[in-house]
């Protein structure tokens, strides 16, 4: 009984905000964002980024569930069996996506009719599943909990901007504020590329190649 | 770690049985206050065909428009010959903002239950029709305001499920909509609905009291929505038939 105490390493205790926790956080920021540097969770940022306002539902709705999920699958990291982890991983994530559905169904029901097809592919969205994968099965829940929310704040600035130029050249407005015409340019036309798909890769493709002139990122 | 098979099923069981209690027991929670949200967003569409309605409901809270329903729609059920039901199959009242219009679409045109929302705001009455029909890519849906002439359009509301971006789904839009307003949707005494012809800028030589003028680069959704009109405004003749005389009627004890 007594046994037990005395194996447990002696850790001089870790800042809640040390200097390796703090990397967690920013890494996914730039260095090694999620979109621009490991290509992941493509489909959402072109499908949902045609206006600012869902896109940061969107955006909200996948760092809460990168959080959630990251933290209770590394709660659990020890007793997942290995054979079946992709299953349960899956599963947890599939729960936490239905419940924000549900959520916004009883509380932001105009999002969830724009939104609730996208909603529901987050459960498909590399990102997550990368995440659990890569740090969450092999970390303690709380670099876990800091890792989802680099993760998810990479993914939000990313598509964000993204949105930002879209329904700026696409609609001419910012958050549905008409900001052309409130500086006199009442008849500016609107680009519809914007709108379609092609111009979510083409802001992207600015966004990479602005980000890689400045970080020297190559791939190789 | 290789653990046993028997432990990797009671593992899955286990997380089985959690992970769907925590989901009834949300959804379970969650249900009355989704539900208010569905309804509110049911009247808000209903009131959004009336072009008037429409313009104030950005500032209305969610109370407020629910008084304003109240005060000014009433609601009845007709079924294809156009008689009122009251009752659905299994014998429980029927609420016409509680019929779902997507599961009756799937029904025959013959089987099916039409809702109508009678408007009447002082001296001014309006019917308010569903519709529903295929776009392009999914389905497509809105209201029709018909005037109290039967004959004209006071305002339309669509929604859709999948039309693109940018070219179909401007039928949401109210820049598309209001051309349907003051439409004629009867010509010599026969029904034609409103057409939305093809291209988009004709010159008012192209467009008359019927046709109104179309979408670029989405005829295929255009034909949709003209396709869902003509058709519903058809299923409702038989209702009007029957029953806009007696409407008339009690409109007038009613002053």
């Amino acid at each position: 009984m007594s046994t037990e105490t005395l194996e447990k390493p002696i850790v001089k205790k870790e800042a809640i905000f040390s200097k390796r926790r703090k990397k967690f956080v920013i890494d996914p920021l730039s260095d090694d964002n999620p979109i621009t540097i490991q290509v992941l969770g493509i489909c959402s940022a072109l499908a949902v980024t045609t206006q600012m306002k869902p896109t940061m539902v969107m955006a909200i709705s996948v760092t809460m569930v990168l959080i959630l999920s990251n933290l209770i699958i590394s709660l659990m990291r020890n007793i997942i069996p290995s054979r079946v982890r992709i299953i349960v991983q899956l599963a947890v994530v599939a729960t936490l996506v239905t419940l924000v559905n549900e959520v916004l169904k009883a509380y932001a029901f105009d999002m969830y009719k724009e939104l609730s097809v996208f909603i529901g592919l987050i459960i498909t969205n590399c990102i997550v599943m990368g995440r659990l994968e890569a740090f969450a099965l092999g970390n303690k829940p709380y670099d876990s909990m800091l890792d989802g929310l680099g993760s998810g704040l990479g993914y939000s600035w990313i598509i964000l901007t993204v949105a930002f130029f879209r329904e700026l050249f696409g609609s001419g407005k910012v958050f549905g504020y008409p900001v052309f015409e409130a500086i006199g340019m009442d008849n500016l036309a609107t680009n519809g590329l914007m709108v379609s798909p092609v111009g979510a890769f083409m802001v992207l493709g600015f966004i990479i190649w602005v980000q890689r002139t400045k970080t020297g990122y190559v791939e190789h | 770690m290789r653990q046993s098979n028997t432990y990797i099923i009671v593992f899955s069981l286990i997380l089985t049985a959690v992970l769907g209690g925590l989901l009834s027991g949300v959804s379970q929670v969650l249900g009355p206050t989704q539900k208010k949200a569905q309804d509110l967003d049911t009247k808000k569409q209903i009131l959004g065909a009336i072009p008037a309605e429409k313009a104030k409901l950005g500032d209305m809270s969610p109370q407020e428009i629910l008084d304003r329903y109240a005060e000014v729609i009433s609601s009845e059920v007709a079924d294809y010959e156009g008689n009122l039901v009251t009752t659905n199959e299994k014998g429980e009242p029927l609420v016409a903002e509680n019929v779902n219009i997507e599961k009756n679409y799937k029904k025959p045109a013959e089987e099916r239950v039409y809702p109508v929302f009678k408007y009447r705001n002082g001296s001014e009455v309006a019917y308010i029709l569903p519709t529903y029909g295929a776009g392009l890519w999914d389905a497509i849906w809105g209201f029709v305001a018909l005037n109290e002439d039967l004959e004209t359009i006071k305002g339309v509301t669509f929604s859709h499920k999948g039309e693109t971006p940018g070219l179909g789904a401007r039928i949401t839009t109210d820049e598309v909509q209001e051309r349907y307003q003051g439409k004629s949707i009867v010509e010599n005494q026969e029904l034609v609905s409103v057409t939305m012809i093809k291209g988009e800028g004709n010159p008012p030589s192209k467009l008359d009291d019927t046709k109104v003028d179309g979408l670029a680069g989405a005829t295929l959704t255009a034909n949709g929505v003209n396709a869902m009109l003509l058709n519903y405004l058809g299923y409702y003749q038989a209702y009007f038939n029957k029953h806009s005389a007696n409407a008339d009627a009690m409109s007038m004890n009613n002053q």
